[in-house]
């Protein structure tokens, strides 16, 4: 079997990240691990990102919401199971992972089904304005929440086992379990952008007016489309969550929602893998770029509009074959 | 006019005003099963404006519109579409990044079922591939299965239009100018194709060339200024006085 570029990269890139606990390990950077671990989390929000924006040509400046709201739900089942506190009768909450991490893809999948109910009514500059908006709103409602440290955000005990098999404080163990579930949503965004709903999304994008004509009822498929994206987000901030031992409403704040977009154009729309590229480059500059500048920004501004006009599809565009680097998505 | 009963498609004081044009002037309109039902008239006639509304995509003001029997006129598009009106733009509205098969095979999806299925890999179902190849086969693209579709040419992005509408096995074709600027050799292509579908297909025809109307219709309906002036068979069109003094008479006839 011939491998083509891409495919190699994607090994290659996928065998590194394999490799980096150990690697930080023995050249004594373990605190390396719980950083990549951060990256890690933040590319599977990308990832998510990307099946709505790349694929669905939906410029959802909300994203980070989602992720927020999984990650307060984890958050407030561990604070009220940490502090014995009842949540909801007498039920003091829960740190198993398997409740907490499917509650918050349940609850941020369903938040994402009710914002992309109205939301989804507009295109254009208004649906990136009202998704901004509904992100705003439940940014808002947690910097009021005083009840759960409001602004100041609600540190918990972080002292969740996962499966109970892998504990998260175990700084390798999680983060190979962050990987593997990185892997996962790769894997199950591939199979699903190539499905048949997920050539209806991409159809749509391409040219609603079209599908409708042909029969589609296109409303229901992007929907669906925006509430898988948002529930997938949803999980990365369960992650990120357990990660921390630590939330505050910061993390859905509209500039975080910017950087997902920054991330999935930086690394290549419509690819999946494009954005985990796409997180591992925007937050290593993020982190590097300071120590020579405080004005950053004014540096990776340029980079970025030049790639968006000169790699259509990002940095991962660059080892695509030819005929996809501009155009159709496989 | 002809009786309702056997009508395919029963369109009944149509009107649609933008502002203060009168784009469809209280039209009446019968398709009846297995003809081809040309609709001619001048420029900014409202023939577009006609089809959009039988589709579903503009709502009309007035009247009603019965296909097969049942009133659709307030349902959308992609209703319709189900009940088997197809239609094709007089400007191409096709994928431009997916390849020819992959805009016919999305169009055979239309009709296989609900698109809920996340897991196998569409472009590898022979139930949505080879009935899409066997289409473009049959409109001449059986070449050119795998070139974008923004890479095809201008006539061949018009066959390909009509390869995605007849792939949604529809019961009533309305087809908007599906020659609209072609060249010479490919409008002949064309107008071969849709001599091989009359007999088959219900077709409402748009268009302007005269010679190709009058070979290939059942009957005609002409529309002036949003509203019919006359719809009968080619030939009482021909000698219509009114038809000719109003749209043949004016040059291209
Ligand atoms: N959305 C719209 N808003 C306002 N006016 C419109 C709209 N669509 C069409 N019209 C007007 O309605 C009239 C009929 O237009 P239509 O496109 O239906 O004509 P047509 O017979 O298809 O013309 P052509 O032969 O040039 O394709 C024209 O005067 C046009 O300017
Ligand atoms: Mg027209």
């Amino acid at each position: 079997m011939k491998l083509d570029r891409r495919t190699w990269f994607v090994i290659l890139l996928l065998m590194a990240l394999a490799a980096l606990p150990l690697v930080a390990t023995l050249a004594g950077q373990e605190f390396q691990i719980a950083q990549f671990r951060r990256i890690l989390i933040f590319a599977i929000a990308a990832v998510s990102l990307d099946l709505i924006l790349g694929y669905g040509g939906m410029v959802c400046f909300g994203h980070a919401a989602f992720f927020g709201v999984g990650a307060y739900v984890v958050a407030i089942l561990n604070w009220h199971a940490g502090r014995e506190v009842p949540l909801i009768g007498t039920w003091m909450g829960t740190n198993n992972v398997l409740v907490t991490w499917t509650a918050a893809v349940l609850v941020s999948g369903g938040a994402a089904f009710l914002i992309g109910l109205v939301s989804l009514r507009t295109t254009g500059i208004y649906f990136i304005m009202i998704t901004l908006a509904f992100a705003q709103m439940i940014y808002f409602f947690f910097v009021s929440l005083r009840a759960y440290g409001g602004d100041d955000g609600l540190r918990f005990d972080g002292d969740t086992v996962a499966f109970g098999l892998i504990d998260t404080q175990d700084d390798a163990a999680f983060y190979y379990l962050v990987l593997a579930v990185l892997c996962g949503v790769l894997y199950a965004g591939r199979r699903m952008v190539n499905s048949r709903f997920g050539m209806v999304v991409q159809a749509c994008r391409e040219n609603e007016r079209r599908m409708k004509a042909l029969g589609f009822p296109t409303a229901r498929y992007k929907l669906a489309a925006f509430a898988i994206a948002g529930a997938t987000a949803g999980l990365a901030g369960a992650l990120f969550a357990a990660h921390e031992s630590y939330i505050s409403p910061s993390i859905m704040h509209w500039t975080r929602s910017g950087d997902l977009i920054v991330m999935v154009v930086l690394g290549g729309m419509g690819t999946l893998f494009g954005p985990v590229v796409g997180a591992l480059a925007f937050l290593f500059l993020e982190k590097t770029l300071p120590d020579y500048t405080e004005h950053w920004m004014v540096v990776f501004g340029p980079i970025l509009l030049l790639l968006v006009l000169f790699a259509r599809r990002g940095i991962f565009g660059w080892f695509l074959p030819k005929e996809e680097r501009d155009g159709g998505s496989h | 006019m002809a009786a309702a009963t056997e009508a395919l498609l029963a369109v009944e004081g149509l009107v649609k005003r933008f502002g203060g044009l009168t784009a469809t002037d209280n039209v009446c309109l019968d398709i009846r099963k297995g003809e081809i039902h040309a609709i001619i008239g001048p420029n900014g006639a409202g023939k577009t404006t006609l089809v959009a509304q039988l589709a579903g995509e503009v709502a009309p003001n007035g009247g009603t519109i019965r296909f097969s029997g049942r009133d659709v006129t307030r349902l959308p598009v992609d209703a319709r579409a189900r009940l088997g009106i197809a239609r094709s733009y007089q400007i191409t509205s096709v994928f431009r990044a997916f390849t020819a098969l992959d805009n016919v095979a999305m169009a055979v999806q239309a009709t296989d079922g609900h698109s809920f299925r996340f897991w196998r890999a569409a472009r590898n179902e022979s139930a949505l591939r080879d009935p899409a190849r066997a289409i473009l086969e049959r409109v001449g693209l059986g070449a050119r299965t795998d070139v974008r579709a923004v890479n095809l040419a201008h006539g061949e992005q018009r066959q390909l239009e009509i390869a995605m509408a007849l792939a949604t096995r529809p019961s009533l074709l309305l087809l908007d100018e599906p020659m609209a600027g072609m060249g010479k050799d490919e409008s002949e292509r064309m107008t071969r194709l849709l001599a091989r579908l009359k007999g088959e297909e219900t077709i409402l025809l748009v268009e302007h060339d005269m010679d190709v109307v009058f070979a290939l219709a059942d009957r005609i309906t002409v529309l002036v200024y949003g509203r019919v002036i006359a719809s009968d068979v080619p030939e009482a069109i021909r000698a219509n006085p009114e038809v000719r003094a109003a749209y043949l008479g004016e040059g291209d006839a």
